[in-house]
């Protein structure tokens, strides 16, 4: 009965995903991606880095492989599936979610602290916050831009699929707080059910206390059983 | 069995963001180029064996719908030629 983290060629923050979650008593353990899920899977983490070396396009290579299809029928038995960073872009390249991140407005890798808006709180994800409640994460990231068509945006946004926005101190999703130039801001969302989400900042770099700032710890909560 | 090359070229829509190629651009005029815009767009050589040409195009065009384009940012178009 634990997490599975879905290690590719390539991934960089899956040790520090299974340091986040064992720091909040979360069961979580490693899998390469060969292995397979455990039948006893309990949630699946995307993590971070840059699988088969961002080829083709960031994400496309390991949202083709074999254990994606179990991944995404965990996904429809509402397994929790949470992809970070590359497990986002990965998320998106495999039709867990809609859309794309591809490449920054500025054409360059950040690294850097931002504030995210909570568009919901009703979610797994996000029941540690008050909605509108703005938490500072960290992003590292040179193809994080939230792309879809202005339509399918606009549906994602009635339904209620978007998780999270860059904003300001003030809460506001303006252009300058934008890191990225995510079509509205858009740093996370969610997939056709709650309990699959993902997120380009980096939840679980902002878990230990060690290094900084908590405020990722609720969202690695949505991994909870 | 005939031997071809299919030829599959994939560029971003018309109206998303080209950062990269915007940065190319004005790296060009640094240089004292003057032009009005510029495109990237990647091309894929796949050489391949079919009974046909249209055999050809529809592996080549389902190698593009399945993995060498995102078709949330991206058109492709294939062309086939004899090698």
């Amino acid at each position: 009965m634990t997490v599975s983290i879905v290690r590719f060629g390539g991934s960089n923050c899956d040790r520090d995903a299974e340091r986040a979650l064992a720091h909040l008593g979360i069961d979580a353990e490693i899998v390469w991606h060969e292995d397979g899920l455990p039948a006893d899977v309990t949630g699946v983490v995307l993590p971070g880095g840059f699988s088969y070396g961002d080829y083709l396009r960031a994400g496309a290579m390991a949202a083709r492989s074999p254990i994606m299809t179990e991944v995404r029928e965990a996904a429809a038995d509402g397994v929790p599936v949470l992809g970070v960073c590359n497990g986002a872009q990965v998320g998106c390249e495999s039709g867990l979610t809609e859309g794309a991140f591809t490449t920054n407005e500025s054409a360059r890798f950040q690294c850097e602290h931002v504030s995210l808006r909570v568009e919901r709180a009703d979610t797994p994800w996000t029941a540690a916050y008050e909605e509108g409640e703005i938490i500072e994460i960290p992003i590292a990231h040179g193809e994080g831009r939230y792309e879809i068509t202005d339509d399918r945006l606009a549906e994602l946004e009635d339904e209620g699929r978007i998780l999270f926005r860059y904003c300001d101190e003030n809460g506001d999703p303006t252009p300058k707080a934008n890191p990225n130039g995510s079509k509205h801001a858009v740093a996370g969302i969610l997939g056709d059910r709650d309990s699959v989400a993902v997120l380009m900042p980096h939840p679980e770099r902002a878990t230990l206390p060690d290094v900084g700032p908590t405020d990722g710890q609720g969202i690695l909560r949505g991994l909870e059983r | 069995m005939t031997a071809y090359t299919a030829t599959v070229t994939v560029r971003l829509k018309q109206g998303v963001l080209d950062p990269e190629a915007e940065t190319t651009k004005q790296a060009l005029e640094r240089l004292g180029f003057e032009l009005e815009a510029l495109r990237s767009a990647d091309r894929f050589e796949v050489d391949l064996e079919a009974d046909g040409v249209a055999a050809a195009r529809e592996r080549a065009d389902e190698m593009a719908e399945r993995l060498l384009a995102n078709p949330t940012i991206h058109d492709y178009d294939v062309e086939v030629a004899e090698r």
